[in-house]
């Protein structure tokens, strides 16, 4: 359970997150959109503790992350960019985190196979194509188990096959009862993947609720309907 | 114990960049060039300080900033992992500032040690000059780390004040300080003059190895203050612990700034 508490984070004299109060619900898959700028990813790197609140605090499973860092032990992140030490091989990288998350998992083995790379595990990074890299991202949040995951636009660089695999994973994981919080700018996958929806423009919450809910508000068939409507009422 | 896992992987990821090596050759050439023209006699051991003081700065104070750009991704990644800030920063600063020390130190060595050097000249100045090299690395690459922490959005700022920096302190000051000599010549200038060779971490390295060395006059109008005003002992263990102070204000920053920072 993850519950943001008037968080407020200001970049110089622009307001990127507004006072936001959320709750994530534990055990589903929360889906955060809103147009490019609107505090996504500002969000989600508060959470992991990459970006310092200006003020406010988020607590997971009730205990306040400012200073802490155990609790990412039950964080996995995907982010949207994902660069690695350009001469470490991947099985190399994969022994480093577990290296230092104290871990000897051999989940790692079993996601690789399951992207068709388990041939690639003695390349190094630079060798690898964008998708790879993306896939690399996606085995390195999963493979520790972790109760919570976290995906920053995940399938950007993905071709459809691989798209198509990752969602069918995060289905998986979903069912196992993890928490899921992902941003996207697809639509259609965030309607596939995700029960709860939040809405962010300028760093206000505009929506905060069951998709569902949304999408009979606006009296939409799809998401993309709702949502673009929605968008259309807030610059009106 | 989670610092010295990042530290074990970046020496690793270092060497295969061959960089590093490169970097310790050119230190071995240099010194088996020095060692033989200047018959492996202290003459030798003084260019090669010479050549070491101007380039150890350079490498340290950019390389440690372009380092900071260069992972910034990576960095992150990690960030998102169960490990605190401090274990990090010292993980990423040791990962490159040791390597770099180790390769001047084992580049350096080597021809003293082929050549004979290591027997027939004192082992106190080659300890020393060794010591002072791994002193500067550590100290210039914290430099740069803090450059590239204070300018993290903008890197071709970072990388612009590192370079301004490094020129400023190992060719510009020693021009200003002669200036200066110059104009107030008439005057009791020695206490500033102190002051002014306190203030660059190469001056003090510089005042260091004239002092083991006994050729003050030869090299600087501050060297031979310092060497008056001190007397050899004294002058070493004063500009020692000056260099220290250098060595910890800037990566005390860093930390603090490395702490503070969002990434």
């Amino acid at each position: 359970m993850i519950s943001i508490q008037r968080l407020r984070k200001d970049f110089g004299t622009r307001t990127v997150l507004n006072e936001l109060d959320l709750e994530i619900p534990a055990g589903q898959a929360t889906g955060i959109v809103g147009p490019n700028g609107s505090g996504k990813t500002t969000t989600i790197k508060a959470l992991l503790g990459l970006v310092k609140p200006t003020s406010g605090d988020i607590m997971v499973d009730g205990k306040s992350i400012s200073g802490e860092w155990e609790y990412r032990n039950k964080i996995g992140y995907m982010p949207q960019i994902a660069r690695y030490p350009e001469n470490m091989t991947i099985g190399e990288l994969f022994q480093f985190i577990k290296n230092m998350r104290g871990s000897d998992t051999n989940r790692d083995r079993e996601l690789l196979e399951y992207f068709e790379l388990d041939n690639e595990i003695d390349k190094r990074m630079r060798a690898l194509s964008g998708g790879m890299r993306q896939k690399v991202g996606a085995i390195l949040a999963m493979m520790f188990d972790p109760e919570i995951l976290i995906f920053d636009e995940p399938t950007a660089g993905l071709d459809p096959k691989s798209s198509v695999q990752f969602k069918r994973l995060v289905h998986r994981e979903k069912e196992k009862g993890k928490t899921v919080l992902l941003t996207s700018h697809i639509m259609s996958e965030i309607e596939e993947l995700t029960d709860h929806l939040i809405f962010i423009v300028e760093g206000n919450i505009r929506y905060d609720g069951p998709m569902r809910e949304l999408m009979e508000l606006q009296q939409e068939q799809r998401l993309e309907g709702a949502v673009a409507k929605m968008m259309e009422e807030t610059a009106a | 114990m989670k610092s010295l896992t990042i530290l074990k992987y970046q020496w690793k990821d270092l060497l295969r960049g061959k960089w590093i090596v490169g970097y310790g050759l050119i230190y071995l050439l240099i010194a088996d060039a020095m060692i033989r023209f200047g018959n492996a006699g202290p003459k030798a051991m003084l260019s090669i300080s010479n050549i070491m003081l101007l380039l150890i700065p350079l490498v340290g104070i950019i390389y440690g900033a372009l380092y900071l750009y260069q992972t910034r991704e990576f960095t992150e990644l990690l960030l998102a992992q169960p490990i605190d800030r401090p274990s990090l920063f010292w993980g990423l600063f040791g990962g490159l500032a040791v390597p770099l020390a180790v390769a001047f130190a084992v580049g350096t060595a080597i021809p003293m040690i082929y050549t004979g050097m290591i027997i027939t000249a004192s082992t106190q100045s080659i300890l020393l000059i060794l010591l002072l090299g791994i002193v500067l690395t550590l100290l210039f690459t914290g430099l740069g780390f803090w450059f590239a922490l204070k300018f993290f959005e903008d890197r071709v700022k970072g990388l612009g004040f590192a370079l301004v920096s490094w020129l400023f302190l190992a060719v510009l000051y020693d021009g200003l300080v002669l200036l200066a000599v110059f104009a107030f010549g008439d005057y009791p200038i020695e206490k500033p003059m102190l002051a002014l060779a306190l203030a660059n971490p190469i001056d003090l390295a510089r005042i260091t190895v004239l002092l083991e060395f006994d050729i003050s006059a030869l090299m600087g109008y501050t060297g031979a203050v310092f060497n008056r005003f001190f007397g050899s002992l004294m002058g070493i263990s004063v500009a020692f612990s000056c260099l220290m102070l250098w060595l910890g204000i800037p990566l005390w920053r860093s930390q603090r700034q490395f702490d503070k920072k969002d990434f």
